[in-house]
């Protein structure tokens, strides 16, 4: 284990060392050291909850095996390191889908558990959690538990959007959905600003299963808050069009030296995107890869805002403040020209998160992204913490590289509870900064 | 369908190979020291496809159990047309020079291990009319370096074993493909700093499926390596040996 490297996450910020143990037999015991552990699986966290500073990070892609797949029931069970692109290539030619998925592919299982993510579904399906019926947690005294929603029911409330500090997720088995093709039948639909996507929204959710909204938010004043409503549903059986897998993939060679995204090409975008659809509404049917994952098809696509990296920033705020609070939001984030280049918009629904520190809950989250400018960034984001503490909302530490010990606690006042199950031999970067006193 | 032996089929180079077959619907039959991870690796080949997955757990050093082996698969799968050798260890070289028993031991695994169950293969092979013998030797045996000659030896003999072995069994109609991977990122290479030079097994897979598909003798991997060891090796020796960062 004398592997050491730079390792980055995907907002490749913060940079950070620490060696690594690559897993491959999921038999193996936890490595004997010193430092730190915590499991990392493909990278796709933006902040540093996936990364160890002077720790080890347990690599897990290295356990990417099948263990057992029902083609009749669709429980899937697989080691922890499989991703979820891999588990998809296997069975929606079997005529199986996921019940949630995050906006890539790339995520490996253990990881999509760890964050416990959503999908575009939340409103119909909850988080990933909801839908795995039991794993095997790997802890530093040797035992292996093995948790589900009936046993060891505490150990898998804390493992489930635990942020891989409970302990090693050996392997996993969850719940599939069946499907009848890999085609989305999908709807765009164009919104002037906010009145009108929350309007589109309520009208959406009970029809379709996946509805998220792209939001033009470089512009202010009247065009507040524009954007893109999408919704869509697993196309039927009988589907008149059949559009292919996409194929090639183009990937971003190297980080620049400075950002290529900056005011000017951002509001240059966001007005060509806005307008490119011409109609209100346009009606497609979609192979899943482009409807849901439309950023994996361009690899590394991180890289374009060179070598400083940049900020996600994904909040969620609750009920009747929603409103109000997106647009307090908006308004800061135009107002300091740092506009965002993609910005998401979803409305959550009330089937309540497994995991203790599940980030999702009922209301409305915008997610958006900032190249690393350096302080007049993170004053930003801090003015942003600020709109959504006092909405009684949280910060999702999985896009984090920042947020202060304060805010989090105010976000996620249930971690003192959470902090007892916390294995002795596991940290991270992010954990180690949001418990600083 | 092929009818596929795989030694060493807890390797990861093996692994990502089986993989490949797996997804043709191929018969495989893995043999390795980890009872465990065997049938790890049988349960995931069986979901991704392959009609039938069989393993023995089997230290390949004891000679006297290759001739029950090779039955043992041929009975398993209902015969045998392809064998892939993928076993091996790289022992420090600074060890090796420490220890004869560990230097033979390292040429044990790594050569004779492998020319004694080949020459069961090859016979077995030669009389059917028909096979294909696939064996994982090195870009490592092309010349042998300070770094690690003694694991270089035993893959020189290995590759030269192969290429007699090609000769002698073309008449036959048997094939015989010798692999030269060059730096493979897996766990015997586990504690080496890595650098672009580097490949992935899955890659170095995709390599050796390809060659076996289209018959042929010997595959540097990446394709790289053929020019590169080409250079290495027609460096005098009255220069090679003074170059110490070969
Ligand atoms: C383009 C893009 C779109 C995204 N869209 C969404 C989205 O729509 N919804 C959403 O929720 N998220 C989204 N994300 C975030 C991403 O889904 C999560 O960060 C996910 O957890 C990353 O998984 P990973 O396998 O890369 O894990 P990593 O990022 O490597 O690790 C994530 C966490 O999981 C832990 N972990 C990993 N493996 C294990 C294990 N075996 N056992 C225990 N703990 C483990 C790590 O310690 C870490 O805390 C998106 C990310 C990208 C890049
Ligand atoms: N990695 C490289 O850079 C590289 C470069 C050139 C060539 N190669 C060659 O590629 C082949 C595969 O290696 P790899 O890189 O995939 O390494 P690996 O993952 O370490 O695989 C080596 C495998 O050999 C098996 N093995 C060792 N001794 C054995 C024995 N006595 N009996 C049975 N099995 C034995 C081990 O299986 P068990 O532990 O289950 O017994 C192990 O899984 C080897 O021949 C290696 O020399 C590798």
């Amino acid at each position: 284990m004398t592997e050491r490297a730079a390792t980055l996450s995907w907002g490749r910020y913060p940079r950070t060392r620490q060696t690594l143990f690559r897993y491959h037999d999921r038999h193996a015991t936890l490595p004997a050291t010193e430092y730190p552990l915590l499991p990392y699986g493909n990278g796709r966290s933006y902040g540093d909850s996936c990364l160890n500073d002077g720790g080890v990070l347990l690599h897990t892609r290295g356990l990417d095996r099948f263990i057992a797949f029902d083609a009749v029931t669709g429980v899937m069970r697989c080691e922890a390191g499989v991703l979820l692109a891999e588990i998809l290539a296997l069975v929606v030619p079997q005529g199986w889908f996921l019940m949630v998925t995050p906006g890539t592919q790339f995520v490996t299982l253990g990881g999509a558990i760890a964050n416990d993510v959503h999908g575009k579904n939340h409103h119909r399906a909850g988080t990933f959690g909801a839908h795995v019926r039991c794993f095997e947690l790997l802890r530093s005294d040797g035992s292996r538990l093995r948790c589900s929603p009936t046993e060891n029911t505490d150990w898998f409330a804390a493992t489930v959007g635990g942020l891989g500090l409970t302990g090693l997720i050996v392997w996993a088995e969850i719940q599939l959905r069946r499907i009848a093709n890999p085609w989305i039948a999908s709807e765009t639909i164009r919104f002037g600003g906010l009145d009108e996507f929350f309007a589109v929204s309520a009208d959406s959710d009970d029809d379709y299963e996946y509805t998220v909204a792209w939001l033009d938010c470089a512009s202010r004043g009247a065009a507040l808050g524009r954007g893109l409503f999408m919704r869509g549903n697993h196309a039927p059986a009988l589907c008149a069009t059949q559009p292919r897998a996409p194929t090639g993939r183009l990937s971003v060679p190297f980080a620049p030296p400075c950002s290529l995204i900056n005011s000017w090409s951002l509001k240059t975008f966001n007005t060509l995107y806005y307008h490119r659809q011409r109609t209100r509404i346009t009606r497609a049917i979609a192979h899943y890869a482009p409807f849901f994952y439309p950023l994996d098809s361009l690899l590394a696509w991180n890289r374009i805002y060179g070598r400083h990296g940049f900020l996600q920033y994904q909040c969620a705020i609750p009920g009747a403040q929603g409103h109000a609070a997106t647009r307090e939001l908006l308004e800061r984030i135009a107002h300091s020209g740092m506009g965002s280049f993609l910005a998401v918009l979803k409305i959550f629904g009330a089937i309540p998160a497994v995991g203790w520190l599940s980030f999702p809950r009922p209301g409305v989250t915008l997610a958006l992204d900032f190249p690393n400018q350096g302080p007049a960034t993170f004053r930003l984001l801090e003015s942003l913490d600020a709109v959504v503490a006092t909405a009684g909302g949280a910060v999702y530490p999985a896009k984090d590289a920042r947020m202060s010990a304060l805010r989090f606690r105010e976000f996620f006042p249930q971690w003192p509870h959470f902090r007892a199950y916390i294995d002795p031999r596991f940290s991270s970067s992010f954990w180690r900064r949001v418990m600083e006193e | 369908m092929r009818k596929v032996l795989i030694v060493g089929a807890t390797s990861a180079i093996a692994e990502a190979v089986a993989r490949l077959l797996a997804a043709r619907g191929d018969f495989l039959y893995l043999v390795g020291r980890r009872a465990e991870m065997l049938e790890a690796i049988a349960a995931d080949l069986r979901i991704r496809g392959a009609a039938r997955v069989q393993t023995e757990t089997l230290d390949i050093n004891t000679i006297e159990h290759h001739a029950a082996l090779l039955d043992h698969a041929a009975a398993a799968l209902g015969g045998l047309d392809t064998v892939l050798v993928a076993h091996g260890t790289l022992s420090e070289q600074a060890a090796c020079q420490q220890s004869v028993a560990l230097t033979f031991q390292e040429l044990h695994t790594n050569a004779l291990s492998v020319i004694a169950l080949l020459t069961l293969v090859a016979n077995r092979f030669e009389s059917q009319r028909a096979g294909t013998i696939v064996v994982i030797s090195s870009v490592a045996g092309d010349r042998g370096r300070q770094s690690n000659y003694v694991y270089g030896t035993a893959k020189a003999a290995v590759s030269s074993f192969l290429s007699g072995l090609r000769q002698r069994l073309h008449q036959a109609g048997v094939r015989v493909l010798t692999i030269k991977p060059g730096f493979v990122d897996t766990p015997m290479t586990r504690d080496f700093a890595k650098n672009p030079l580097w490949a992935k097994p899955e890659r170095v897979a995709s390599d050796i499926v390809r060659a076996m598909e289209k018959g042929k003798d010997v595959v540097y991997t990446p394709g790289f390596w053929r020019p590169v060891m080409w250079i290495i090796k027609s460096i005098p020796e009255r220069i090679f040996k003074s170059l110490s960062f070969l």
